[in-house]
């Protein structure tokens, strides 16, 4: 496979899952823009949210007060912010584009077909489309997207590209969501038992459409130490880092495989699942969970540049 | 609205008769409701954008990607009218290539007095870089383009050669698909004879004139300019149709003897390259040494045997507008056969009593110039008005050499749906033809459809349109 196809294939992975992880927090920002705030009010999680996917700064430059109908547009639409749903899309449709030869048409059809219908949203009254509608319009094309793929494509290279694409962005979502909300999971004992802290936790669940999973999971008291098992180390939960890193293994190990020739991103994506798979939650408590999931995050963002080097370039090793 | 512009011949009717190869599709454009005729004109046009069948023009503003207008009344051959087109089409295809094996060999037909010299090395198409070296199975164009037209009932002329890279092909392919998928029951009352066989017969082709060095199956690429391309869906749709790579010239490089394209297992030698982009970009060290496009090294490793290159550099001198007239020429000389498909009488400004003619006749002629294409820089005589026609005759004046006459031609017309039904609508033919080991043909083309009412030209850029072309099956 052309190295540059391959590298089209990786970013269209990428676009589609950021794409959704977009959605997924416009999605909770609004559900808790309905609940009342303690002492008066409406709560305003917005700030933390356009933290979470490091676009606060953009925004506030380019619109001043998180207003929702500004956050919407924002985080939605605006072409200019590219974790906007639209953006993301956008890209992915373009590297799909480039790379039509290496895609199955019902995969084709599901790319652009959702970019077709996100154009004419654009077109529409901003007042006829709710946000939740957008929000789950946007989930279903992905899942369409990515059921497509996995009916349709062939278990070759260029699916296994797409895939560790998949796994990286993943889990790349998941560590800077839980960053932004590190906090809230902090054993702090004057905060256990009290409302806002038990809210605050099931709306970190919340935004990775995880609350009802967890439930089923654990038993007992909703505790921080939990939480951070489920969205860090539960091999089962599939937005977990655990989960993730695993899936961008499996990707790796195939093209290994397929190519008959181990590399540098294998060991490098190996390494980073062992360490998941030995850790328990009081280790990453006592490493403090800010500074383990910044460590990850930078452990995950060298995999992306070494299979970069490896695959992406050309000049394999 | 339905009968015949006076003048043209009309493919569907003859008189108040419609002919029999019309018949079914008469019925069936009278029997549909104007509302599902509408319905399907939008699924059609839905279907074009959801497979992305567009092509790109930037700049202009607006949606970038556009739709070629697709018009859903088929166009209709008999199996003996089109049995002597292909003949016909065949013919022009070995001739042409005859013509550029001698032109950079011996140049007999030069010798022979049969064309002026100047004609050919002068021209800018002419490749010296192609000089002396004799491509794989002496083939220098292996995709043809033909473009014709009808006058009559047997009456085709050849408007003009392409032979580099003739691109609508998709068109053909995909206008067939998407008939088959709206309107089933037509392919049942008419035996249609199938389209889809191109993309294999394509890949043989290509594949059947990899360079002696080429060991095992041959690797066949298709080289494209890039996304940003007006034609870039086609390079993508045939590079996946025939299961090869379609690459830009970042993906290529010269190593060795040989091209070699960057995957993900390491470099990969490339044997036949179908290039989608013009000579003058494919190697900066040879042409143009801006071209980001092409290969560095790319002609010194095809003219040393290690990769074939599709159409050959150089092979634009057998397509140029002044050397057309010589078409039937070359077919006497190479073929010693009587051509089947006729030229249209041209006459070459370039020489002093046809240019006396052209200025005295600017009002009924087609003036176009030597190297222009896709229907730009065209005066259609009797369209224009005064002040046109003037402009036209100073620029020849100036230049008379860059200039060729054609009488107006009486295009044909084809039945086209319109806002108040159907009605009759100017039409040519572009069918391509393969030339490898074996010269190969599908039996239809691209039928272009000028849908602005009695305009005669059918280019997308000035408001053409495409229809589906059958030729029914014996």
């Amino acid at each position: 496979m052309l190295s540059r196809t391959a590298s089209h294939l990786f970013w269209l992975g990428r676009y589609i899952e950021r794409a959704e992880t977009t959605a997924r927090l416009l999605e909770v920002g609004g559900r808790n823009a309905l609940l009342p705030d303690i002492g008066g009010g409406y709560r305003n999680d917005w700030e933390a949210i356009l933290q979470s996917n490091g676009s606060l700064p953009d925004f506030k430059e380019k619109y001043g007060d998180p207003v929702q109908r500004n956050i919407e547009t924002f985080l939605f639409f605006d072409a200019e912010n590219p974790s906007s749903v639209f953006a993301c899309m956008a890209a992915a449709r373009e590297n799909a584009r480039v790379v039509r030869t290496a895609l199955t048409s019902p995969v084709w059809d599901a790319i652009n077909t959702a970019f077709q219908e996100l154009n004419q949203f654009r077109r529409m009254e901003r007042s006829k489309l709710a946000l939740s509608d957008l929000t789950e319009w946007t989930m279903r094309s992905c899942a369409l997207i990515r059921g497509s793929i996995d009916a349709t494509q062939m278990r070759n290279d260029g699916f296994h590209f797409m895939g560790t694409g998949f796994g990286i962005e993943r889990a790349d979502n998941t560590a800077r969501l839980l960053d932004v909300k590190y906090y809230v999971l902090l054993p702090n004992v004057s905060y256990v038992g009290s409302g806002l802290d038990q809210s605050q936790w099931v709306t970190l669940l919340r935004s990775m459409s995880a609350h009802r999973a967890f439930g089923w999971t654990y038993t007992g008291e909703l505790t921080a130490a939990k939480i951070a098992d489920f969205l860090i180390l539960n091999p089962q939960f599939p937005r977990s880092l655990r989960a993730s890193v695993q899936d961008a293994n499996y990707h790796l190990d195939c093209l290994t495989r397929g190519y008959g020739r181990a590399t540098r991103a294998q060991s490098h994506a190996r390494t980073m699942l062992a360490e998941l798979v030995e850790s328990q939650v009081s280790d990453i408590f006592d490493e403090g969970l800010h500074e383990f999931l910044l460590r990850f995050m930078a452990r995950n963002a060298g995999l992306a540049g070494v299979i970069q080097d490896t695959y992406l370039q050309g000049n394999p090793e | 609205m339905n009968n015949a512009e006076p003048g043209f011949f009309d493919e569907m009717r003859s008189g108040s008769q419609v002919r029999e190869a019309y018949q079914s599709l008469e019925r069936w454009h009278s029997s549909m409701p104007d509302d599902l005729r509408t319905l399907k004109q939008s699924e059609a046009e839905n279907l074009f954008r959801r497979v992305g069948i567009t092509f790109a023009v930037y700049g202009e503003g607006g949606d970038p990607e556009r739709l070629i207008p697709f018009d859903m009344f088929p166009r209709v051959f008999t199996s003996p009218e089109w049995r002597k087109l292909e003949r016909g089409i065949r013919q022009r295809a070995a001739a042409l290539n005859a013509f550029l094996a001698d032109v950079y060999d011996r140049g007999e037909i030069i010798k022979a007095g049969r064309i002026p010299e100047h004609l050919v090395t002068r021209n800018d198409a002419f490749e010296k870089a192609a000089i002396g070296f004799r491509p794989p199975r002496g083939v220098y164009s292996h995709i043809v383009g033909i473009d014709l037209v009808r006058t009559g009932r047997d009456q085709f002329y050849v408007l003009e050669d392409n032979c580099r890279t003739p691109s609508g092909v998709s068109y053909m392919l995909q206008n067939r698909e998407i008939m088959m998928r709206m309107f089933p029951q037509l392919f049942l009352e008419n035996r249609i004879a199938p389209v889809d066989g191109y993309a294999r017969l394509l890949k043989k082709t290509l594949a059947s004139v990899a360079p002696d060095k080429c060991e095992g199956e041959p690797k066949v690429v298709i080289l494209t300019p890039g996304q940003f391309n007006s034609a870039y869906y086609e390079h993508s749709f045939l590079a996946d149709l025939m299961g090869v790579e379609l690459v830009e010239g970042q993906d290529l490089f010269v190593e060795g003897d040989f091209v070699w394209m960057k995957t993900t297992k390491g470099p990969q030698k490339v044997d036949v390259i179908y290039r989608r982009i013009d000579d003058s970009f494919i190697d900066p060290l040879c042409f143009r040494p801006d071209s980001m496009l092409g290969v560095p090294g790319l002609m010194a490793v095809y003219r040393s045997g290690g990769v074939n290159i599709c159409s050959c550099p150089g092979a634009g001198v057998a397509d140029d507008k002044a050397v057309y007239t010589f078409v039937p020429e070359m077919i006497r000389f190479y073929l010693g056969e009587a051509p089947i498909l006729e030229n249209v009488p041209t006459w070459q400004c370039a020489k002093p009593d046809d240019c006396k003619y052209v200025l005295e006749h600017l009002s009924e002629l087609v003036v176009k110039e030597v190297h222009g294409s896709g229907g730009y820089g065209m005066l259609v005589g009797p369209k224009a008005d005064k002040s046109t026609i003037e402009l036209f005759r100073q620029k020849i004046v100036e230049d008379p050499a860059n200039y060729i006459a054609q009488p107006t031609l009486a295009l044909s017309t084809c039945p086209t749906f319109v806002e108040e039904g159907i009605a009759p609508r100017h039409v040519d033919l572009r069918p391509y033809c393969l030339v490898g080991e074996s010269i190969e043909l599908v039996p239809g083309g691209l039928t272009r459809v000028a849908l602005k009412e009695g305009s005669l030209v059918v280019n997308s850029s000035q408001g053409g349109g495409v229809k589906d072309t059958w030729v029914l099956a014996e």
